[in-house]
């Protein structure tokens, strides 16, 4: 019954929708108060039955009802508790559903906090907001329903993916979708902009929030993903460039852009056109992205074939949207008129490099992640696109931004004097030379990469601090310290988010040069050395878990005769799905993790055994949190608090002083 | 590396070693850390032809495992890095490569990125300029407010 109620309540919410997307917008167009009023009470409404039908899947997912298939498909009786509920979106459908409901979610966010909108703009934003889940509800309910029954239900279900079971991937869907689905409310501004026909700082400022809580989500969200592959999968591998993962990298490029441009469009009122196209295209590779997960039109033409009516159905939303975007785009773009002017040598310009970079390195993964694609289809060629392809046409693009990020930082707006820039930045050059000749004279490896990404890293980090302290002005120590608590967040948020920037590069080059490995057959109660550390298999055991049976080990790693850690890598066979999994044992450190993986016992007696020792592993995810926290210290702003952009506008409120 | 070494023994027996290994197992491993170190580089570019883009290295299957044996045994037998690539290739076609090759229409997939690069660098340095030179003819006229706020600060 809860289950009917909830398929309903989709229905219902779709019909509101429909409502929502008419209603205002034509309100909107002959300017009657009341019709475009319906909006802000439709919005909350399509949340509350979105989250009453998300609420009905998951109440069959958690007292596991059987007689609905998709509990069948993606849960068993045995399986624990949290992975019931995170089961409810490790599926097409269920997914799908999360991403309505989150998408109602934001728009009825738009609907409470939006109070300083004008009420024209309000009313448009929302209506394609609402035009968005209305297609999006109706792909739902006509391909990939969530609440179908099964005729006979059977004793128990099959299980979700064993690798899904794991508390890393159970809440990467929902962060991701935060982050996607941030950027329609973005899109929803760029279209209601361009109906408008007008784009000025104002718009700027609103748009920024969203923009700067989309790509916080997507940061958590492709972190905790990473982070997922680096423990799970057995070989502590952090980056892929899976077209699943490129898929989210995508979107979190051109947000990254997006989030700069639109301070161009708000301190400046330039790099209008150019902001409105980047939310345009942020929002398409977002929905680009929710589907190649799902649809695996990217791993093979055939699997996109198997299911052509889905298949079908998201092609027309992705043409529908970003085809309509881009129409109404290149129809109203002329109009947008840049005021601001500056010199070469300014704060616009770097953004304008960075935006460059930015949105030039998305397009180098678009191309790499289509190419199998297109080759097959144009060129009769079967072939692969990998990591080495994405290393190399990639990584010049971040070695540039990392160059002149700091540089950007600090470059005043309007014109600035280069020899000033470079007085500023003498001593994080100075560092960031240091640290780069100390590790290539320390390393034992004559690896270039180590002493480049550790340099770029430092400078981010070291350029990201003197542009904080170089904001205090003059005076004594004390007034300087108390002038830097009390600068605003939002160059707190940036100055840590550039840090977390660098923290991810001294990770990543790190890892990736000086990573040890050893490999052997180790009897039970054999010791042997890797790196700086003795490593003991102790034991071997059966152990059985809730819905899996184990082969756990019973490691002890020494050094100098210390006892560091016992860890316990794992084998696991999930009977039910019939899949096994490895779970490494790690033991983290700030500078280095210790990862153990078991493997299968040998013919002639013993286990395989490698061991990794992966330094300043943990730094890549640091970084990442890092940089989603300075997301967050911006977005507690207290001008995005107090009236995003009113007070700009209409200049009739003065805040005050704090 | 005793262990290695000891690994090397145990390569007789790997035939009945059981099926769907994790990776790299140590009886493939080659005694010359200079030979595995190749092995090594050189699986890196070479795809798993049933998984999901994983490198031979990082793959359970078996067929994985094969390909893998296959580079070790080419090395041993003194082929370059070169010749190991192209005999797996002739074997397994194109697919395999994860970088892929720069010849016929690839060369499109290699240049699309900096075409795009210095196209973009194009137009952001000829808006830049537009900027630059909007200087002097769209520097607004001082409105009357301000004019009068100008007079007062010259001191009338």
């Amino acid at each position: 019954m809860i289950v009917e109620l909830g398929h309903f309540a989709l229905l219902l919410a779709a019909c509101v929708a429909l409502v929502q997307t008419v209603v205002p917008l034509v309100g909107a167009q002959r300017g009657w108060a009341t019709w475009m009023a319906v909006a802000a009470p439709t919005a909350t409404a399509q949340l509350l039955l979105t989250a009453f039908s998300f609420s009905a899947l998951t109440y069959a997912f958690v007292v596991s009802d059987f007689s609905v298939k998709l509990v069948v498909d993606n849960s068993h009786s045995l399986k624990p508790m949290l992975y019931k509920v995170t089961g409810v979106w490790g599926n097409h459908e269920g997914s799908m559903l999360l991403w309505v409901l989150i998408l109602t979610l934001y728009s009825a966010c738009v609907a409470w906090f939006g109070g300083n909108l004008p009420p024209s703009l309000k009313a448009r934003v929302l209506s394609v907001q609402a035009a968005i889940g209305l297609v999006f509800m109706v792909f739902i309910i006509f391909t990939s329903n969530p609440f179908l029954r099964m005729a006979v239900p059977p004793l128990d279900g099959q299980d979700l993916n064993p690798l899904l079971q794991d508390p890393g991937l159970a809440f990467h869907p929902p962060f991701l979708y935060l982050g996607y689905v941030g950027l329609s409310v973005t899109f929803s501004f760029a279209i209601a902009a361009l109906i408008e026909g007008r784009v000025d700082a104002a718009w700027g400022g609103w748009v920024r929030p969203w923009t700067l809580a989309a790509w916080m989500f997507l940061t958590v969200g492709i972190a905790l993903g990473s982070w997922w592959a680096y423990y799970e999968l057995g070989w502590g591998g952090f980056w892929f460039w899976d077209p699943v993962e490129n898929a989210s990298f995508m979107p979190w490029l051109l947000a990254a852009a997006l989030l700069h441009s639109a301070i161009v469009v708000e301190k400046r009122e330039s790099l209008k056109a150019w902001t409105i196209l980047l939310a345009i295209l942020a929002f398409g590779f977002s929905m680009i992205g929710t589907f190649i997960v799902r649809s695996g039109i990217l791993t093979s033409v055939h699997a996109f074939a198997n299911d052509p009516e889905r298949g079908v159905f998201i092609l027309g939303i992705i043409a529908l949207f970003l085809g309509g975007g881009l129409t109404l785009f290149t129809a109203r773009a002329s109009a947008m008129q840049a005021r601001g002017v500056f010199g070469i040598v300014s704060r616009e310009s770097a953004l304008v490099a960075n935006n460059i970079l930015l949105a030039v390195s998305c397009f180098v993964v678009f191309v790499g992640t289509i190419w199998p694609l297109v080759a097959e289809m144009l060129f009769d060629r079967k072939l692969s696109v990998g990591p080495p392809f994405f290393d190399a046409a990639f990584t010049p693009f971040m070695v540039a931004l990392a160059i002149i990020l700091p540089l950007g930082a600090v470059i005043p707006w309007k014109r600035g004097k280069l020899d000033r820039v470079a007085r500023i930045m003498v001593i994080p050059a100075i560092s960031a030379f240091l640290i780069a000749a100390l590790v290539w004279t320390f390393q034992t490896e004559r690896s270039i990469l180590a002493p480049i990404g550790i340099a770029l890293g430092v400078w981010l980090i070291a350029g990201s601090k003197m542009d904080l302290w170089m904001r205090t002005g003059r005076g004594d120590l004390q007034s300087r310290l108390r002038r830097l608590w009390n600068l605003p967040r939002a160059d707190w948020g940036k100055a840590t988010a550039h840090i977390g920037l660098g923290v991810t590069f001294i990770g990543i080059a790190a890892l990736t040069a000086w990573e040890q490995e050893d490999i052997r057959v180790a009897q039970v109660g054999d010791t042997f050395t890797v790196g700086r550390y003795e490593i003991t298999l102790a034991d071997v055991r059966r152990v059985q878990g809730p819905n899996y049976q184990s082969i756990m080990a019973d490691m002890v790693v020494e050094r100098n005769g210390r006892q560091i850690a016992i860890l316990n890598p794992e084998k696991r066979n999930y009977p039910v799905a019939q899949m096994p999994t490895t779970e490494a044992g790690i033991d983290n450190g700030v500078f280095r993790d210790l990862y153990l993986v078991i493997g299968d016992p040998q013919a002639g007696g013993g286990w395989a055994v490698r061991t990794y020792i992966k330094p300043f592993a943990n730094w890549i995810w640091a970084g990442a949190i890092i940089m989603s926290l300075g997301g967050f210290i911006s977005l507690a702003d207290r001008r995005f608090r107090v009236a995003p952009g009113a007070a700009r506008d209409r200049d009739a409120k003065p805040v005050p002083a704090e | 590396m005793t262990g290695r070494l000891r690994s090397c023994v145990l390569a007789v027996l790997l035939l009945l070693v059981p099926v769907a290994a994790p990776a790299v197992q140590p009886d493939e491993v080659l005694p010359d850390p200079a030979l595995e170190a190749r092995a090594r580089e050189i699986s890196d570019g070479l795809r798993c032809l049933v998984c999901r883009n994983e490198n031979i290295d990082e793959s359970n299957a078996d067929l994985a495992r094969d390909m893998r044996l296959l580079v070790r045994e080419r090395i041993v037998e003194g082929d370059s890095n070169d010749e190991v690539v192209d005999f797996i290739v002739d074997r397994y076609g194109e697919y395999v490569l994860l970088n892929p090759t720069t010849r016929g229409s690839n060369l499109i997939l290699w240049l699309a990125g900096p075409a795009m690069f210095l196209l973009a660098a194009g137009i952001g340095w000829g808006y830049l300029r537009s900027r630059q030179s909007a200087d002097a003819e769209a520097t607004p006229d001082l409105s009357a407010d301000e004019a009068a706020q100008l007079k007062k600060i010259l001191g009338e």
